[in-house]
């Protein structure tokens, strides 16, 4: 069998070295050489480019048609509303129409001024008002683009100020979440990386008081609703990402740093689940795992890790339950200190 | 020893403009100092493109297996067996950290040997004594080292894909600690160290390339080639090799602190870990600065590889559309301020690394005023293909292609220099959709557009036609497949460098789009070979090539259809006119070289 392949190939390269001999010969007889372009060339590769456009516009929109109910959910934060409105400000009316409207003239003039032995190009090297006029236009439509974009940059990053405010903090190692809440106290207690150990996973220092009575929490956190969420980062080995997609909320966990995102969730995960958009987004995921043989899935928020952080990147997930404030705190209420943990 | 005596030649020739007479039968040179140690800029130039032309075949080899992963995680392919043997791919399936590893080293080689080394070293070594008229580099000696360096940091990056623990494998970007730990992934040990060692030996590479370029651009040009007459090619070959000369030196010392780190104990990068079952000493240092070293590079990086892209693309469109490219000066100087911008503007990278949110806005406004000086290009292409005479080579395709893929990638930039925006597409598809398009296909289109264009100049021989149409279309559809898809994995939130998105039941109804992009990835990848036909083809078989087949006015066409050391036999040519006199009304031809003398009362650069 293998032989029969390697005859073959040999065979192919043979004919085609003949091939080539053949073409090479020929193009010794031929007056205009094989490299030089003719009318017909450029008749075809121009309409090639108006086609080629049509095509690609068709595929533009097929792609939205298609795939924009796989987007992700309208925003699941009060921030995110900002974002998301700057978003698709952004999108339908600069980037959209920018990228249809050069594109289709780059195309269009590819085909329109085709070349052609009988016509000769216009001289046309510079004019001030065309080159003012295209740098003048987009200036002003970035302008509005850093006005905004920096109006809501500085209002959600500013440091957590609701003193109603509940502190979570994520604690990020190789491959897995640890979230911490504060306790009864309301205070989480300072931490050091020496201390780290089976039974101290995050590194709490045992001689602050105000950490024994904090919570450790894995693979599911809670967070009510309509509360300011102030998230702290930490990391233990390398650079994590806290990625909240629904939230429209990320930071880096970078080890050595302590850094900070803060949201209030709007709609609690029930209510996403009745969501009609996350609805249909379910059916389609649905559709697909059955045809994979797989257990069909409810919604969940979902924090991921969005920094290449080693060789289970992919797979270092938490779900995350926004729920009433009344069954928030009896979610809490239930969860051991570390104290209680460590004596256990 | 015969170059040697031809360099001094060289200069003295130069600097008196006396009749030199670089009779090059004279010299006899051996297989060595003519093909492997040699001083010649254009034999330099082939060196660099073959060399490129081999790392790019590695590196879209690797990309279409981590395409197929992601497509059919879990599918047994026994090719992508045969290819990592059964430590890396058992069965058939791809190894995890192997995958980080692909990833890794295809950035890798893309970026730097295949758009920087590659890009620049060919062209610029091949055209800027041939357009401003020089009769080589100004150090030949210089330019050989630059090239063999290039040469063994490419080969310790192949290298580094054979050893035990596998090639480095903390993404391109390097961060640490991931990168200096051993303990966190089994790429940051020795292969991170060659990584390391290759980047040190690169940079040396690109210090010398760059040196050399802007040294003789300054210096070496021909009587009449002022600054203002050269061809835009040559400006932008200028500008990237002075932000390669600025930013570079960061870059290394970025990679030496950060071998400091790995092998002496240092903590320049590192505080508070926890790794390996025991906490790290090192206290005090800090990841971002890593990063803001890096970036400092890593932006102007991307213009080091656009802008020659550009440059070859002005050159060709005007060329091919037989008219003047429109607003000459506005083109330099649309690229001086995008090389002056791109040294203020690295923070964009760094928006969700817990940088001080401030300094993040002020990174907002430096980004998009970039987007300035990238409009006036896209605007001045366009309108140099109005009421032009559109001759469609292979070389101006893939001009118009880069134009598409410039604007098509840079307007999604506004989104991401946008800060509050890039919150929640930071690191994910989006991005990577973004920047493939607007940094990969430009470049590499550009550089296809160069190859195609002169080929002639290079190799003495045509390409064929017929294969450059068939590859361009190949290329440029499966190219957008491949890309524009993830677009819409960004917008459902897909992380970056994720081995499969199959862990997350939100990613489960995102598989067809997967199935798409590496659809169109394995096209593109078998349209490749077309081009390597072609190319090798015509290196030894194509048509012979007449002096200046497309008919245009830049000053290596005056040169003969010989590799003679000098460039030209007897005189330098002298320039009397920009290089962009196309159907200039009152001539005879729709060309005229930029050695034709002005006719009485003919005006230069543009006006008539």
């Amino acid at each position: 069998m293998k032989l029969l392949v390697l005859l073959a190939i040999v065979l192919l390269i043979i004919a085609g070295h003949q091939l080539l001999r053949i073409i090479e010969l020929s193009r010794g007889l031929k007056k205009t050489k094989e490299w030089q372009l003719t009318n017909s060339d450029n008749n075809l590769m121009g309409r090639g480019m108006l086609i080629f456009m049509i095509l690609f516009f068709v595929f533009f929109f097929w792609q939205i048609l298609r795939w924009r109910e796989r987007a992700l959910p309208s925003s699941a934060s009060e921030h995110g509303f900002k974002i998301d409105w700057l978003w698709d400000v952004n999108m339908n009316y600069i980037v959209i129409p920018v990228f249809l409207i050069t594109n289709f003239v780059l195309f269009w003039f590819a085909y329109k001024y085709r070349g052609n032995t009988n016509n000769k190009a216009t001289f046309f090297a510079h004019s001030n008002k065309l080159e003012m006029l295209w740098t003048v236009i987009p200036a002003v439509a970035l302008a509005f683009i850093i006005i905004f974009g920096l109006k809501y940059w500085n209002e959600i990053m500013a440091d957590a100020s609701d003193p109603n405010r509940i502190t979570v903090e994520l604690y990020a190692k190789q491959f897995d979440w640890t979230a911490r809440y504060a306790g009864k106290d309301g205070k989480l207690g300072t931490t050091d990386y020496r201390q780290i150990s089976g039974s101290n996973s995050v590194g709490m220092d045992t001689s602050d008081v105000l950490g024994h009575d904090d919570i450790l929490v894995k693979n599911e956190f809670h967070i009510p609703v309509g509360r300011e969420i102030e998230l702290l980062m930490r990391s233990r080995d390398v650079i994590h990402s806290a990625y909240l997609p629904h939230f429209r909320a990320q930071m880096n966990c970078v080890p050595g740093l302590v850094t900070a995102f803060k949201f209030k969730p709007v709609k609690t995960t029930e209510e996403m689940r009745k969501d009609p958009y996350v609805i249909q987004m379910m059916a389609g995921i649905n559709k697909q795992r059955e045809k994979e043989g797989k257990e069909p899935v409810i919604f969940d928020y979902l924090l991921l890790c969005n920094k290449i952080c080693g060789a289970s990147h992919f797979n270092m997930q938490m779900n995350v339950v926004v729920e009433s404030e009344k069954d928030y705190n009896v979610w809490l209420a239930k969860q051991k200190p570390v104290k209680a943990m460590a004596s256990k | 020893m015969g170059t040697k005596h031809t360099a001094t030649e060289l200069e003295h020739g130069h600097a008196t403009h006396h009749d030199h007479a670089h009779d090059h039968d004279e010299h006899h040179e051996t297989f060595v100092s003519k093909y492997v140690f040699s001083m010649d800029h254009k034999m330099i130039s082939r060196q660099f493109l073959i060399t490129a032309v081999i790392m790019a075949c590695v590196a879209m080899t690797m990309s279409v297996i981590f395409r197929m992963q992601l497509a059919w995680p879990g599918e047994k392919f026994a090719f992508v067996n045969a290819l990592l043997g059964d430590k890396w791919a058992k069965d058939g399936i791809l190894d995890p950290n192997m995958y980080l590893a692909l990833v890794t080293i295809h950035g890798t080689i893309m970026v730097f040997m295949v758009l920087t080394g590659g890009l620049s070293g060919t062209f610029a070594n091949l055209l800027i004594p041939y357009q401003v008229g020089a009769r080589d580099m100004a150090s030949g000696f210089l330019n050989m080292l630059s090239y063999w360096f290039f040469f063994v940091s490419s080969a310790l990056m192949l290298g580094s894909c054979f050893i035990e623990d596998g090639p480095a494998s903390g993404g391109w970007t390097v961060y640490p600690p991931l990168s200096a730990l051993p303990e966190a992934i089994p790429g940051s040990k020795l292969g991170m160290t060659l990584w390391l060692v290759s980047m040190a030996v690169f940079i040396i590479s690109s210090l010398l390339g760059g040196l050399n370029y802007i040294i003789t651009v300054i210096n070496l040009r021909t009587k009449g080639m002022k600054m203002t007459r050269m061809p835009l090619t040559v400006w932008a070959f200028l500008i990237t090799a002075i932000l390669g000369v600025l930013s570079f030196p960061v870059l290394f010392s970025c990679a030496l602190l950060l071998i400091f780190d790995r092998s002496m104990g240092t903590s320049f990068y590192l505080s508070d870990i926890y790794i390996g079952g025991r906490p790290l000493d090192n206290v005090g240092g800090s990841p971002i600065l890593f990063e803001h070293l890096f970036w400092f590079l890593g932006h102007p990086e991307v213009y080091i590889v656009l802008l020659p892209a550009l440059g070859i693309t002005s050159e060709v469109i005007s060329t091919m559309s037989r008219k003047p490219i429109f607003g000459y000066r506005a083109m330099i100087g649309s690229m001086l301020a995008i090389g002056f911008l791109s040294f203020i503007v690295w923070g964009h990278h760094m928006y969700m690394t817990g940088m001080n949110p401030f300094l993040g806005s002020v990174f907002v406004f430096t980004t998009l005023l970039i987007a300035i000086p990238s409009a006036v290009k896209a605007f001045n292409y366009i309108t140099t293909l109005w009421k032009g005479n559109v001759q469609f080579t292979p070389a101006m395709m893939f001009s118009i292609g880069l134009v598409s893929s410039f604007i098509s990638g840079g307007v999604t930039g506004i989104i991401l220099a946008d800060s509050a925006l890039d919150i929640n597409v930071h690191d994910t598809y989006f991005v990577v959709a973004h920047f493939h398009i607007v940094m990969g296909l430009s470049a590499i289109f550009g550089m296809f557009a160069g190859v195609y264009h002169w080929f002639p100049k290079m190799f003495l021989r045509m390409m064929n036609k017929k294969l450059g149409f068939l590859h361009f279309w190949i290329t440029f559809i499966s190219a957008y497949g491949v890309f524009f898809p993830q677009h819409f994995l960004g917008l459902a939130g897909v992380p970056r460098r994720y081995y499969t998105n199959s862990n997350f039941p939100m990613f489960d109804n995102l598989v067809d789009i997967n199935e798409i992009c590496t659809a169109f990835a394995i096209i593109g990848a078998f349209g490749q070979v077309v081009f390597l036909f072609n190319f090798f083809y015509s290196m030894f078989r194509g048509e012979k090539a007449p002096q200046n087949p497309w008919n245009s006015n830049t000053l290596e066409w005056t040169t003969p259809v010989a590799h003679i050391h000098g460039n030209w036999p007897g005189k330098l040519p002298v320039v009397h006119r920009w290089a962009y006199d196309y159907s200039k009304p009152g001539q005879e031809h729709d060309f005229v070289p930029q050695t034709v003398p002005l006719a009485e009362g003919e005006h230069d650069g543009g006006e008539h």
